[in-house]
């Protein structure tokens, strides 16, 4: 890829992240208890983060559905890059049973995660450091 | 106890989707947050777009105040639970490739149906370890 490419995609995805952090502060999806609320139905449920979920997949959905899918290409790039996988497999289920026991036990999934490291508290940081370390012990055991 | 916010959500949501959307549009890739974080691990190329990313999200927490918008300052889970839980959704999200953002909006929205099983598995899960936290062991 040309330099300049590499830079241009450098900036987009600067804006779109800094974009998503917006979405996820307003949203308050970095509020651990608004979250535990949420997946609380039989306590005290709190339903705002189905409206977030709603209005993320209104807008992404009709989006893909009306302006990627007829192209054939993005605009800066030579191709889409979507995964591949088709098929419901053991890596699938077991992944996201493990997400949904750790998701629960905080509160926190990882774009949060990270948003919330501006806080400089301790326990944000320990959460990031113990996500990386899942993640690296699970591609070290994939890789065997 | 925390209030209904069905505006903020929705809008708030909509933000987050039109995020994902300008990154698919523009440069192709999928705004999963798991991926982007496991990914920067990797070499090349690939790692720059990612850390750009990153740095957006670490940027919208900076630039939240002066936009007078909340954030929590600390984490209530306790340290063990703090750990297990962020070792679980890292360990988690890179077997099951995906996360909230890759499979609950990017994955959905674009019909997959191993998201919509993903998704709908970790919210199963979720809501029952926090049922059985809140009201049998915290009961």
């Amino acid at each position: 890829m040309k330099k300049q490419l590499l830079s241009l995609h450098g900036l987009v995805a600067f804006i779109s992240g800094s974009l998503f952090g917006l979405g996820l502060i307003v949203s308050q999806m970095v509020d651990t208890n608004k979250v535990l609320n949420f997946l609380d139905f039989f306590g005290q449920w709190d339903p705002s983060l189905a409206l977030v979920m709603g209005g993320g997949l209104g807008v992404f959905g009709i989006g893909f559905a009306l302006l990627v899918k007829p192209k054939s290409k993005p605009l800066f790039d030579e191709s889409f890059f979507l995964p591949t996988k088709k098929h419901i497999d053991k890596k699938l289920i077991t992944g996201a049973c493990l997400f949904g026991l750790g998701w629960g036990f905080v509160g926190i999934c990882p774009g949060p995660a990270i948003v919330n490291l501006v806080s400089v508290d301790a326990k944000f940081i320990g959460f990031v450091v113990a996500m990386l370390v899942g993640m690296f012990c699970a591609r070290a055991l994939s890789q065997r | 106890m925390t209030e209904f916010t069905p505006i903020s959500a929705l809008i708030g949501g909509a933000i987050l989707g039109f995020a994902a959307l300008l990154l698919l549009i523009l440069n192709g890739r999928l705004a999963g947050i798991s991926g982007i974080i496991s990914g920067v691990m990797s070499t090349g190329q690939n790692a720059f777009w990612r850390w750009a990313f990153i740095g957006g999200l670490i940027l919208s927490g900076l630039i939240a105040p002066w936009l007078n918008l909340s954030m929590p300052t600390m984490l209530t889970a306790s340290w063990p639970l703090t750990l297990i839980g962020g070792f679980l959704v890292g360990f988690g999200t890179y077997i099951g490739a995906g996360c909230t953002s890759g499979h609950g909006i990017c994955g959905i929205g674009r019909l997959s149906l191993r998201s919509i099983v993903a998704t709908l598995i970790f919210m199963l899960v979720a809501t029952i370890v926090v049922f059985v936290s809140r009201h049998i062991v915290g009961a």
